[in-house]
């Protein structure tokens, strides 16, 4: 178990912008993220978030401004920084050789692979499906596999896209466990959501996103209890956001 | 109509007496294709695969070659192959020529694109959707590699079998090579040119219904073993 790799913190964005097919989907987005364990990327559907998830994880290159983790550019991070996507591929083969795998991209030894994928696989309650294959595991399970696969490799933060989203509340429920199991074990979290309940119950920090730009960025309580611009406030109310 | 009621009749008492001149020319047959396949689907799965992954300019003339060879005339193979072994070509101190290694030569190059630009097309396929997740889990391109052969060893054995079939039912690369010599070169397709063109048809066609019997079979075994990985794995 490698200890926690602090001189990423925090990544720094400045004025990242991101234009495709003419389109303008991110603009001027300047922030520091990973200060807190939980960080929430919090806004409606089309806000830039995944967008901007990716391009923290060096997937894609933004067309304007730099993404660095402490001293290190998006292109260095090898496994280092993690990222689930919100439909994660699941290799064809058994739970744990999926872990196995991103144990070996990790340079785990043979040897010790076993353990470390019990380990990672018990984190997210799925110990009993270590032989299942992995492609017919329901969508909450392959939620919490990817989450398991990304964490074996002890990365010092984890990127979430949408963990939750289109879940019935158990499955919610198991995968915030994951999140939290994760979390408390010292991997800082950055997930991007837009479910205002999901953010309240994990956010230490909310980045709160719409249209491609970031509008305010505070402490959870803070965001919740007095949100700084008039749409997070609509948002927090309830009210749709176009 | 009495010829072909004729020739089958024939047929039937042939491969029930399972004549060992016939069990020579089928396990000749096996031999060389299941060779050249192997040999041809060696080089074709990492070359297929590198085509789908490499990012290079003039990407594009390569995938259109292998996909115009898919359709390689046999003959026009044989043709190549004769020239490269014979006596005065570059390779005829091997003096293979008219041997089985010149079959399994002849094969393995027909096939070999064949199995390789389906390798392409696959793999292509598949870094779409795994590409990301893998790249995220911090695999380079050429890590990718093996792991997307994996990833689509179900689809990729159906392109393997096409190779297969391909080599185990054409009949103008080893004949140019081989030469039908009885008992050396002669293979089930080989034969069956030869004993028709002499008049024995129910000869011919015994080795014709032996030919596709073991094709089928092959491919049914095959696609038995990837069924059940795909109901394992999920699709």
């Amino acid at each position: 178990m490698k200890a926690r790799d602090d001189t990423l913190f925090p990544a720094v964005l400045e004025d990242v912008g991101f234009a495709a097919g003419g389109h303008q989907l991110l603009t001027g987005i300047t922030a520091s993220l990973g200060r807190v364990p939980v960080t929430v990327l919090l806004g409606p559907n089309g806000a830039g978030k995944t967008l901007l998830l990716r391009i923290c994880r060096g997937l894609l290159t933004p067309t304007r401004g730099t993404v660095r983790w402490g001293n290190a550019g998006t292109g260095q991070l090898g496994v280092r920084v993690g990222y689930v996507p919100q439909h994660p591929v699941m290799l064809r083969r058994s739970v744990e050789a999926n872990v196995n795998w991103a144990l070996a991209l990790a340079g785990v030894p043979r040897r010790r692979r076993g353990e470390a994928a019990r380990n990672a696989l018990a984190a997210v309650r799925l110990e009993g499906f270590a032989r299942a294959g992995a492609r017919r595991l329901s969508g909450g399970e392959r939620q919490r596999l990817a989450i398991a696969r990304a964490w074996s490799q002890r990365p010092a933060a984890l990127l979430l896209d949408e963990p939750a989203a289109h879940q019935d509340p158990a499955a919610t429920t198991s995968i915030e466990e994951a999140i939290e199991t994760v979390r408390d074990a010292g991997t800082r979290i950055i997930l991007c959501t837009h479910d205002l309940n999901q953010a309240r119950r994990l956010a230490d920090e909310v980045m709160f996103m719409h249209n491609g730009r970031m509008l305010e960025k505070t402490s959870g309580s803070v965001f919740f209890e007095r949100p700084q611009s008039e749409e997070a406030a609509r948002f927090v109310a309830g009210e749709l956001l176009v | 109509m009495g010829e072909f009621t004729r020739a089958f009749v024939e047929a039937g008492n042939l491969l029930i007496a399972l004549d060992p001149g016939i069990l020579g020319i089928v396990g000749l047959s096996l031999r060389v294709s299941l060779t050249a396949v192997i040999i041809g689907t060696l080089i074709a799965l990492p070359l297929g695969a590198t085509l789908a992954l490499a990012r290079f300019p003039g990407r594009g003339i390569p995938i259109t070659i292998l996909n115009a060879f898919m359709g390689l005339p046999p003959v026009v193979v044989g043709l190549a192959v004769y020239l490269f072994l014979s006596r005065a070509g570059p390779l005829g101190e091997f003096g293979l020529l008219f041997t089985p290694g010149a079959m399994v030569i002849a094969q393995a190059i027909l096939v070999l694109p064949l199995i390789a630009a389906l390798t392409r097309q696959t793999i292509e396929d598949l870094a779409a959707e795994y590409r990301e997740d893998l790249a995220a889990l911090g695999a380079s391109r050429l890590r990718m590699l093996p792991t997307l052969l994996w990833e689509g060893r179900f689809s990729l054995t159906t392109g393997v079998l096409a190779g297969f079939g391909r080599a185990i039912a054409e009949v103008g690369a080893v004949i140019i090579v081989g030469g039908n010599i009885d008992g050396v070169t002669r293979v089930m397709t080989t034969a069956i040119t030869l004993e028709t063109s002499k008049g024995n048809l129910g000869m011919a066609l015994g080795l014709g219904i032996i030919l596709i019997g073991l094709t089928v079979g092959i491919n049914a075994v095959a696609m038995a073993v990837t069924r059940f990985g795909r109901t394992r794995y999920g699709v």
